[in-house]
């Protein structure tokens, strides 16, 4: 199943530039395992040694923050839509 | 004249040339301003500070910009008010209000980040400016923006009251209302800051509009004569405020400024309908659970805060705690500190003095303590937040006037 990912500007010097990435998977880990293959050391930009989301990093699926939803374990629908957004500042 | 050697991560201490930049390119966490201060301490002096203009920049070499402010001059110096009735009323013997309801030009603390960020665009030659905000940073924006001749691009979520919405399109400012929260609008404004060769005050200029809040601390630092409080009490919304009056103060210890030492324990305030950083603090972490807004504060409504973590660890280091309060509460703070002080604050400012009330009764704060509650935002602006008894109509008579006197009195 085809996802499109939203790659911020940070890690586009892993993704030769792309700002949008097409990868295959069920799952948002699973999904990060394909970029993983593809860009080595993707992973690590975004997810602790201890394999959680870095504190910094918000991954949305289809606009719903994964952190209300599964974490990392969340299915995502063949097309869906998934961002990597950097945490920022408000108010 | 700069005093900002560049920029460095939080956490990694990577360090990077003063530019608009989200945060750090490694690690993803906020970057801060790196000052020079042993060349600040050989300028900065309470004689020098005290012989300058009354606002903002006469702290201006804590403040990252390289060259002469162009706008923001009427921004800061907001009264410290000794509230010696709202003592009274919460069971206390020394309190202070700092009152940034009445900033200048947009009547909230935002005036001094907003004025920060404005500048550095300016400085940086940036084409326009623009922000993600649940209002007061948006009508800030705009009027710094306005004043600057820059156009605006300010993004708020669809849900916000009618004066905020009004007091950021009068300024010209092109206004985008968000199906969604703030968190949700938040996500566009990276997104777009990623496309458009804009500052974005909350995401590219972040590392030097925060900054701006500093300012709150080095004002209730000098007006009370040079010396930090025993405790201060903040409203939480994205964290950056409490933490950014807590470096304040330290700065002004550094550079020798106060009598005393900075022990101040800093205490948060948010509503209960939006927690995340008070639920933290209770849980002893300051690992942040996102959680979805839903409350009449909305100026406090984000329920993903960026600097939530650092707000937490703040509260917790400096020996202080976290409350939250019902919407009613909030109203009824509002109430408060409008009969006792004279003082009409928006919602957040109703949270801040209902938290108060609370951790007073909770005996976190006693009733000696030099203490100082944050007043970040006016009541004009959420009129909406509070229903009142509509006022009695009479006919231009003396009779009837006399007839309705006994009701008016009764009600008081």
């Amino acid at each position: 199943m085809s996802l499109k990912i939203t790659v911020p500007t940070p890690l586009r010097r892993l993704t030769d530039g792309a700002d949008l990435v097409e990868v295959e998977g069920e799952t948002v880990s699973e999904a990060i395992d394909q970029l993983e293959a593809r860009y080595p050391g993707f992973r690590a930009r975004l997810c602790e040694d201890s394999g959680a989301l870095r504190r910094f990093i918000n991954i949305y699926v289809e606009g719903e923050d994964v952190r209300f939803l599964d974490n990392l374990a969340t299915r995502v629908a063949a097309g869906s839509e998934l961002s990597i957004v950097l945490a920022i500042a408000g108010g | 004249m700069s005093f900002v050697k560049g920029l460095k991560c939080r956490e990694c201490e990577r360090t990077y040339p003063k530019r608009p930049i989200a945060g750090c390119e490694d690690c993803f966490a906020p970057l801060e301003a790196d000052y020079d201060y042993d060349a600040i301490s050989r300028v900065l002096s309470r004689e020098v500070i005290a012989s300058r203009e009354k606002n903002i920049w006469r702290y201006r070499e804590l403040l990252p910009l390289d060259d002469e402010p162009v706008i923001g001059r009427s921004t800061g110096a907001t009264p410290l008010i000794r509230a010696d009735r709202l003592a009274r009323a919460l069971g206390v013997e020394n309190l202070y209000i700092k009152n940034d309801s009445v900033n200048s030009p947009t009547l909230s603390f935002k005036d001094r980040v907003a004025a920060v960020a404005v500048n550095k665009a300016l400085e940086f030659g940036l084409e326009a400016i623009g922000c993600a905000s649940t209002g007061n940073l948006a009508n800030s924006v705009a009027a710094n923006a306005a004043a600057a001749g820059l156009p605006a691009y300010i993004l708020i979520p669809d849900s916000l009251e009618q004066s905020k919405i009004i007091a950021t399109s009068i300024y010209g400012a092109r206004v985008i209302a968000v199906r969604g929260n703030y968190d949700d609008v938040n996500r566009l404004c990276c997104e777009i800051a990623e496309r458009y060769p804009w500052g974005l005050v909350n995401v590219n200029l972040r590392p030097f509009y925060g900054e701006g809040s500093k300012t709150v601390g080095y004002e209730i630092a000098e007006q009370l004569g040079w010396r930090a409080p025993d405790a201060i009490v903040a409203p939480m919304a994205g964290g950056s405020l409490i933490t950014r009056i807590q470096k304040g103060l330290k700065e002004f210890e550094r550079l020798g400024l106060l009598n005393n030492e900075v022990r101040t324990r800093f205490f948060g305030a948010q509503a209960a309908g939006c927690n995340p950083i008070v639920d933290a603090v209770k849980r002893g972490s300051s690992d942040i659970r996102p959680v979805k807004p839903n409350t009449i504060a909305r100026s406090l409504a984000i329920g993903n805060p960026a600097d939530g973590y650092l707000a937490a660890s703040t509260i917790a280091t400096s020996g202080g705690w976290a409350e939250d309060v019902t919407d009613p509460e909030i109203v009824e703070g509002i109430r408060l500190l409008a009969e006792t002080e004279g003082v009409f604050t928006e919602t957040a400012g109703g949270v801040t003095v209902a938290v108060t009330r609370k951790l007073i009764e909770q005996r976190r704060i006693n009733p000696d303590e030099l203490t100082v509650i944050a007043i970040t935002g006016n009541g004009l602006k959420t009129q909406e937040a509070v229903e009142l008894a509509p006022p009695i109509v009479i006919d231009p008579r003396i009779g009837q006037f006399e007839n309705v006197i006994p009701q008016l009195t009764a009600a008081a």
